[in-house]
């Protein structure tokens, strides 16, 4: 089945994140295609790089990252739920006038349409947040 | 229709306007701090017993695990871990997370 | 992503329900929340909004926020007309418990009574909340 899942909190405040890593993984172990990752709201903060938690502790983002390169996920972020939390890509950093970009690795800015999108396409949309 | 809790029923309205607003034959999932809505002795497991008539009941057992609930799940009340949570998704035509 | 877009203009219609259930001002979901609704309106889609618990706060008449420094979006809902968002369910119950009644609002809506707001939210393809 084809399943689009929406995250709408950032990494380790909320448990939301972890749910949907969790939830993401099973789905694809189980043959199903995650169609598309849409992390919105505070959510967004789940792409940022410069993320460095305690080593004996999950690093969220890299996870995000990995299962991302693994399973070739389509992993979006909002793009003005990004620019007022500050997560940038290159082309926005250059854009905005902005020193350095901060997005992990297999995470793409895209608009809200891919969230819409993803729930035209998609037999199911699942929501974390809190 | 799948309905995804979340969240602690200490601590917010959530479960109440689900089970309120969940139509007979609905599943209920409780995950993260809503887990704590399956457990023996609460104060909220007349108003999960009472569902249970109309509603069928899931908690996420990873969830009850991490929070040392495990052995205190009233009857009645089925455990699915994340694989399970992924077959619910998918049995039932569509969701809604009570956020 | 070109054959996505050929699928939807081949007519793909799904019921969206956009469930707000959070006061605004004191959390974004509501705001983000309604930026998401705006942008379905482009996918021409068969979009309601439902509000619930403290999503019918959103609707209140008289909201002036100019001595806490943020944007007043209240005036948004009136303009959702203009995007064809015309089905705005209200939830009775979450009403009554506020001390509100229809005349409260800002905008035109259509209250519901537990059952009726079940049995619409269970028709539903896609359900997002906020």
């Amino acid at each position: 089945m084809k399943i689009g899942v929406l995250v709408s909190e950032g990494p380790y405040t909320h448990q939301a994140s972890d749910s949907a890593y969790n939830f993401v993984k099973a789905a694809l172990e189980k043959g199903h295609e995650i169609y598309r990752v849409f992390f919105y709201h505070d959510g967004v903060n789940n792409a940022t790089r410069f993320t460095e938690p305690p080593r004996d502790d999950r690093n969220i983002v890299n996870r995000w990252s990995e299962l991302g390169k693994q399973y070739n996920l389509d992993m979006v972020v909002c793009i003005a739920a990004a620019q007022r939390r500050g997560i940038m890509d290159e082309n926005e950093a250059k854009r905005q006038g902005k020193s350095g970009d901060n997005i992990a690795e297999g995470f793409r800015i895209s608009g809200l349409g891919q969230l819409v999108e993803a729930g035209i396409q998609c037999d199911r949309l699942v929501t974390f947040g809190d | 229709m799948l309905h995804i809790v979340n969240k602690s029923p200490f601590e917010r309205n959530t479960l109440e306007s689900c089970l309120r607003l969940a139509t007979k034959g609905s599943a209920v999932l409780l995950t993260e701090d809503a887990v704590y809505a399956a457990t023996t002795g609460s104060a909220a497991e007349g108003k999960i017993k009472a569902a249970m008539a109309d509603l069928k009941i899931y908690a996420l057992s990873p969830d009850l695990q991490a929070r040392g609930m495990a052995g205190r799940v009233m009857d009645g009340v089925n455990l699915v871990d994340y694989g399970g949570f992924v077959d619910l998704v998918t049995e039932h035509s569509n969701c809604q997370s009570w956020l | 992503m070109t054959d996505e877009m050929d699928m939807e203009e081949g007519g793909v219609i799904k019921k969206f329900m956009f469930v707000n259930r959070k006061a605004p001002y004191g959390t974004i979901y509501a705001l983000e929340g309604l930026e998401v609704v705006l942008i379905s309106a482009a996918f021409e889609q068969d979009v309601s909004m439902a509000f619930i618990d403290d999503g019918v706060y959103e609707l209140a008449k008289g909201q002036d926020t100019k001595a806490i420094g943020q944007k007043n979006f209240s005036p948004t809902y009136r303009a959702l007309e203009g995007y064809d968002i015309e089905k705005l369910y209200v939830d009775q119950k979450s009403l009554d418990e506020r001390g509100l009644t229809e005349a409260d609002l800002l905008v035109d809506v259509q209250v519901m009574d537990s059952a009726e707001l079940a049995a619409m939210m269970a028709e539903q393809d896609v359900l997002i909340s906020f």
